[in-house]
């Protein structure tokens, strides 16, 4: 249970679920119209959009960067505490109760943990209720009629969670009945339309907000699942660290045995990011010619070596070459290198793209 | 007065942030703390976090790929 319950002359304190979209920038802001002290909080997964992969690729470097979760706490003029829960996350991506979305996606879950989370959060310091940007109807998975409560009630939270977007859909809760909250001035939204949310950005005169296209987190993309499925399908395990998770926005992925796939980096962003992971893969960069940084990821076997460099050879300048110098680099060992004649386009076949 | 050194090299935003809010959060007003890093997107990250939290950047230094970036904490308000 809540263990603070604020005197009558203080006011009351809330903590907001901010992702960095629109609608969590709203259920802040309409909760702080009514004299609420609201302070963000932001849970940083590993699988989150934000940030990585515009910080890895050399073309989006040119494109203005922020941060959506940062950008939506100073429009609101509040705090924001960032989380690191990669390691507690694991398990809600590994064996979700509730089972995937239409990829990786373990939403409900993902839900119940994060607001279990600013449970704990709010209890620690001393706030009264969470607010999320919920919307009824707006996700399959994790916002319907009929999972939404299971999230207040899994996560602890129970009445102390407010979804202020749709709160006239749902049962009244306990910052309402103690008069915190005047639920005339919350909304009934409900469904998939984003027209509602966006005219009440336009009344409180948020522009640029931020309006991701797939969800808030890598979870949700097609091309990523298959990726993390493959890597768990090849290890035997579905432990990860973060940095395997990292890998996994980055590059070309290709896997042409079993028993190891090859990272190629896309630019030069991509290189020098894959640079720093040098000292724990065998990698491969072409000498004779112009080319990416290559990481092999799994154990090789004779004849593997080879197979990679001549991979590596056909993404260098010297593709069409008769001959290309490729530098192997192991992991305990000096690096060497092989003279190999480039894969062909036809000796790749579709499938080794992961 | 002291100065804390947080190594966020190679990381990726938003772990720097996440190092140095976790670095500023123990610290008392006056004390510094200087964060280095790789990600460009530092630049704009650790400054929004300072803005919000009431801390001051006073410099920021950039060499080839390395920025370090030097936070005087306030009082926190
Ligand atoms: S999209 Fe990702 S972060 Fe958002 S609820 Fe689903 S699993 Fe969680």
């Amino acid at each position: 249970m809540f263990a603070v319950v604020p005197l009558m002359s203080q006011k009351p304190k809330a903590v907001a679920l901010i992702s960095g979209g629109l609608d969590s920038l709203l259920a802040a802001r309409v909760v702080m119209e009514q004299g609420v002290h609201v302070e963000g909080i932001n849970f940083f997964t590993g699988f989150c959009v934000e940030g990585h992969t515009h910080a890895i690729r050399k073309q989006d470097r040119a494109k203005p960067k922020r941060n959506n979760a940062l950008w939506s706490a100073e429009q609101l003029g509040i705090k924001l505490h960032i989380i690191d829960i990669i390691e507690e996350y694991k398990d809600v991506v590994i064996n979700p109760k509730h089972g995937y979305g239409a990829n990786l996606n373990p939403c409900l879950d993902c839900k119940i943990f994060m607001v279990e989370k600013a449970r704990e959060w709010v209890e620690e310091h001393g706030f009264d209720f969470i607010i999320t940007g919920e919307v009824l109807g707006q996700r399959p998975m994790s916002q319907r009629k009929d999972t939404m409560p299971v999230v207040a009630r899994d996560s602890g939270a129970r009445d102390r969670l407010v979804r202020p977007l749709c709160a006239k859909n749902l049962p009244v809760t306990m910052p309402e009945i103690r008069g915190w909250l005047d639920r005339d001035k919350l909304y009934g939204f409900n469904g998939r339309s984003r027209k509602p949310q966006m005219a009440l950005a336009e009344k409180f005169g948020f522009e640029d907000y931020a309006q991701p296209a797939g969800g808030c987190c890598f979870l949700t993309d097609k091309q990523y699942a298959v990726k993390l499925g493959d890597l768990w399908a090849t290890r035997g395990t579905r432990e990860y660290d973060l940095d395997d998770i990292m890998l996994l926005k980055v590059g070309r992925h290709l896997r042409p045995r079993p028993n190891f796939k090859v990272i190629v980096g896309r630019e030069e962003g991509e290189n020098r990011f894959l640079e720093g992971y040098r000292k724990r893969f065998v990698h491969m960069i072409p000498r004779s010619h112009s080319g990416p940084l290559v990481l092999i990821d799994g154990e090789l076997a004779a004849g593997d070596i080879e197979l990679a460099a001549r991979l590596t050879a056909r993404f260098s300048q010297g593709r069409d070459a008769a001959q290309v110098t490729i530098e192997v680099k192991p992991v305990d060992a000096d690096a060497h290198c092989l003279d190999v004649l480039p894969l062909t386009a036809d000796e790749i076949p579709a499938d080794w793209y992961i | 007065m002291s100065t804390t050194v947080v190594d966020a090299r190679n990381l990726l935003c938003p772990m720097p942030v996440i190092r140095a809010q976790d670095a500023v959060v123990k610290l008392q007003p006056g004390d510094t703390v200087q964060v280095l890093c790789t990600d460009p997107g530092v630049v704009h990250d650790i400054p929004a976090w300072c803005r919000i939290h009431g801390h001051e950047i006073f410099k920021i230094d950039e060499q080839g790929h390395e920025i370090v970036i030097h936070i005087c904490v306030g009082t926190g308000n």
